[in-house]
């Protein structure tokens, strides 16, 4: 009988690399559940959070900003840079200058939930890449302009 | 008598420019079929982009290898450094003049066949020693070490293995080995040798669930660590030639190598059935190669020992005194 | 300990595994001292992934300091959010919506789940099979997809604020959270039949790296290293926080501490979690996902502690105020770097494949130990 483990051992443990094979067999004739990334590409949630990006208010289509600045206060990074100057005869401040300096942004969302206004929301954008960090210091400005 | 010997001439010259050739195909085919085995396995999509599904990939590797710079480090042997892959690249290739493709398909058949075979493949060893050794790396030479006594004691088995089979036949010659399996293949009446011989393989040709020369994930590449472009490339090529030569042996011992429901192509039905019977080993053993996670060294040493040897004398003895009645 | 300079005899030699090692993951540097393939004398070396991150909560308001959080344990980073939140909030005494409370421990066992699927596939990995990874990384995709939706990053997540959450979860997150659950105890067979069942892997795991529960307590391990060894301590039972009093879980625990006991034990743990959201997702509250918190947060005087059961074990945060909205001192109490530091007792005499084995079992995350 002292032998009877010395057959089992074989036994259970054959058994048990033939219901692994069975395993990757049958992912094998499964089919796949990635995709080929640059040819097809997964829609991402309109939660995503990117990087940050100045919005147009729909009625008036200007950018609601008023200059307060809380939300380069509010930032952890100091990655937000804004300036404005008051117009002659105007009420409020126009934003002249809206700096994000992406490299140092930990996408963390408290500027967009600090902002009065509603004047700063997440971009989609999640195919970024470059070569010099000069690169991801956006104007987003400019940005919102190119936007139409 | 002069055409003779230019025809033999010639004829040695095509083998061995086929041989080579050959060799370099089947590294072709295999790396295809391994990667893309294993995508699937792990349901990812595998090559894709170099031809239809990626076929051509692996020119396309096997191009960037060649251009890549060789390294030698700085503290390496320099002669053992560069004669590794080259030695481990020779023995790959004889086997293959004795292997029957098919009844007339064959280089040359030795009396000795399985013996030449044997003897040769065993060098295999001693490039992957020499690799470790030159490279002065630790993790090579650990590798190195794993390897060689990984192959010497599994050497006893497969050789013990293969011998009942050899018992039947009463010849070492490939070709009269299979010509003796015209009735019965042998992996019906040598069931445990035939699984002997393929746990054992898996050991000779350092695949998983024996892959400890090259354990990645303990010694980085193991004897290869330190080789870069055709260095590596070669024992890629001995890898996955060292593969079809155990798997040939296998369809020649045990699969009743050309033997085959006759198919329409006359002459070469053999060959193609052979063919078959090798890749499908292959496959197997890259499938089996993605299921399973890696044995420790004692464990194979004590997997050899304590199963292999004693279940490969007790199926000799039986098939000896069977023989004999 | 002194530092490893010299071999101690003249046929042994020094190893160096990692920093850049396929199985440190990560940074880590563990230098050996070898005998063949024994190891003779194992020591951790720290600090390549060191961002001072103690030191950065000193210099900015203890809100701005969340973000950071996430980038300590970067598999499991909603823990480290819950309970950097729930210490500013003890400290300056905001209450806590009871819906943002179910928020925080679905998200928190769902990330939970997703680090112990990661630590599956790197075992395993470690261990030679390349398979197991993929089929995880398959089910891990789907809670970063779910976690993705109302996070926002999939991560290093920024999700849990002072007094609650960013982003309230609608009825999409708790449909998919359902099919979740089901699919995922689905796959469960497969991982059994594929991995735990597999006897190449139980002798790769069983009686390796064998952890007591003396050793535990000598060196603070925590976590499945702990309850492996047979210590039924965890945070989540032993001093209940948020609202984990309120549901029905198990603390699985081994028997031997070796590395099998702890692979089980991780693996009923993620059970355990889809057992704790099941049941968070029928109690769910309604009501704001946001409490009112004043516009600055003053952290008095004084000094406050609060402790989460993070994915790799007991996550204590240490909070010295000095009356401003910037902490004095934050001390950060990692789990893995107690854990690391079991390594060279553990590890003294072992086999380098055993080591691979041994160290995958301890689930280092190696920018938490540096910090």
């Amino acid at each position: 009988m002292k032998n009877s483990g010395y057959f089992r051992e074989l036994y259970v443990g054959g058994k048990s690399l033939i219901i692994g094979l069975g395993v990757t067999l049958k992912a094998f004739v499964q089919p796949i559940v990635t995709v080929q990334y640059p040819r097809e590409k997964l829609e991402i949630t309109p939660n995503y959070r990117g990087h940050i990006e100045l919005v147009r208010d729909p009625e008036t289509g200007e950018c609601p900003c008023i200059v307060c600045g809380m939300c380069a206060r509010a930032c952890p990074s100091d990655c937000i840079t804004v300036a404005g100057e008051k117009k002659e005869g105007e009420k409020k401040k126009t934003l002249t200058k809206f700096q994000l300096d992406f490299t140092k942004c930990s996408l963390c969302g408290t500027c967009v939930e600090t902002c009065p206004k509603g004047a700063i929301n997440y971009s989609q954008d999640y195919n970024i890449a470059g070569f010099t960090r000069e690169e991801f210091h956006y104007d987003l400005i400019k940005r919102l302009e190119e936007k139409g | 008598m002069e055409t003779a010997v230019l025809y033999e001439l010639l004829r040695m010259l095509i083998s061995v420019v086929l041989v080579v050739a050959f060799v370099f195909i089947n590294a072709l085919i295999m790396g295809y079929l391994e990667r893309k085995i294993s995508a699937h396995i792990q349901r990812r999509p595998g090559l894709m982009e170099v031809g239809p599904h990626g076929i051509l990939q692996l020119v396309i590797d096997g191009l960037k290898l060649i251009g890549k710079q060789l390294i030698v480090p700085k503290d390496a042997d320099r002669t053992l450094f560069r004669a590794a892959p080259l030695l481990s690249f020779a023995p790959v290739v004889l086997p293959l003049i004795v292997i029957p493709f098919s009844p007339k398909l064959q280089v040359r058949d030795f009396d000795v066949g399985l013996i030449f075979i044997l003897a040769i493949s065993s060098l295999n060893v001693l490039a992957i020693l020499m690799a470790g050794w030159g490279s002065n790396n630790k993790y090579s030479l650990f590798g190195a070490m794993r390897s060689v006594a990984q192959n010497i004691s599994y050497e006893i088995p497969m050789l013990l293995s293969l011998l009942a089979v050899i018992l039947m036949t009463n010849t070492f010659s490939m070709q009269g080995i299979v010509q003796a399996q015209g009735k019965i293949w042998f992996f019906l009446v040598q069931p445990v040798a035939f699984l002997i011989y393929i746990v054992a393989s898996f050991a000779e040709t350092n695949r998983a669930p024996f892959d400890l020369p090259e354990a990645e994930s303990e010694l980085t590449a193991g004897y290869h660590t330190e080789y870069s472009g055709m260095g590596f490339s070669l024992f890629m090529l001995a890898e996955y030639a060292n593969m079809f030569v155990v798997c040939s042996i296998a369809t020649v011992l045990f699969l009743g190598g050309w033997h085959g429901i006759p198919l329409p192509f006359g002459a070469y039905s053999g060959a193609i059935w052979f063919f078959i019977k090798a890749y499908g080993l292959m496959v197997f053993m890259i499938w089996v190669r993605w299921t399973y996670p890696r044995t420790r060294f004692d464990q194979l040493m004590n997997f050899c020992w304590k199963y292999m040897i004693p279940f490969a004398l007790v199926n000799l003895l039986v098939t000896a005194v069977l023989v004999k009645l | 300990m002194p530092e490893l300079t010299k071999i101690s005899q003249p046929h042994r030699f020094f190893l160096n595994m990692g920093p850049q090692h396929p199985s440190t993951h990560g940074v880590l540097r563990v230098l050996l001292e070898m005998d063949g393939e024994y190891i003779i004398e194992p020591q951790p070396v720290l600090g390549y992934g060191h961002r001072m991150q103690e030191k950065l909560a000193e210099c900015r308001t203890c809100t701005a300091f969340m973000p950071n959080t996430a980038r300590m344990d970067y598999a499991a980073a909603l823990p480290y959010n819950h309970g950097y939140a729930a210490l500013i909030e003890r400290m300056a005494g905001i209450e806590v919506p009871p819906r943002a409370e179910y928020i925080r421990v679905i998200t928190s066992e769902l990330n939970r789940i997703a680090s112990h699927l990661l630590w599956f596939g790197a075992l395993l990995l470690d261990l030679g099979a390349f398979t197991p990874i993929l089929y995880s990384f398959d089910d891990r995709e789907q809670i970063l997809d779910i976690l993705e939706d109302i996070t926002g990053s999939r991560l290093t997540y920024c999700y849990f604020r002072v007094g609650g959450v960013s982003k309230d979860i609608d009825d999409k997150f708790v449909e998919r959270t359902r099919a979740f659950i089901k699919r995922l105890r689905q796959r469960f067979d497969i991982f059994e039949k594929l991995v735990t069942g597999n006897v190449i892997f139980i002798n790769r795991v069983k009686g390796v790296g064998i952890i007591d529960a003396d050793m535990c307590r000598r060196y603070g391990a925590t976590g499945p290293v702990a309850r492996g060894s047979g210590i039924p301590y965890d945070v989540r039972k032993n001093q209940p926080y948020s609202v984990y009093s309120e549901f029905d879980f198990d603390i699985p625990v081994g028997e031997n501490g070796d590395s099998l006991d702890r692979y089980m034990v991780r693996m009923r743990e993620m059970e355990q979690s889809l057992r704790i959201i099941e049941q968070a997702l029928d109690k769910l509250p309604e009501g704001p996902y946001r409490g009112k918190i004043p516009k600055k947060i003053k952290l008095p005087a004084g000094d406050c502690c609060f402790s989460v059961e993070a994915a790799r074990g007991e996550l204590t945060y240490y909070l010295v105020g000095d009356g401003s909205d910037v902490p004095y001192r934050l001390k950060i109490r990692v789990p893995s770097y107690s854990n690391l530091s079991v390594l060279p007792e553990l590890c003294r005499g072992m086999l380098l494949s055993d080591l691979v084995a041994a160290m995958g079992s301890l689930d280092l995350v190696i920018p938490e130990i540096d910090r």
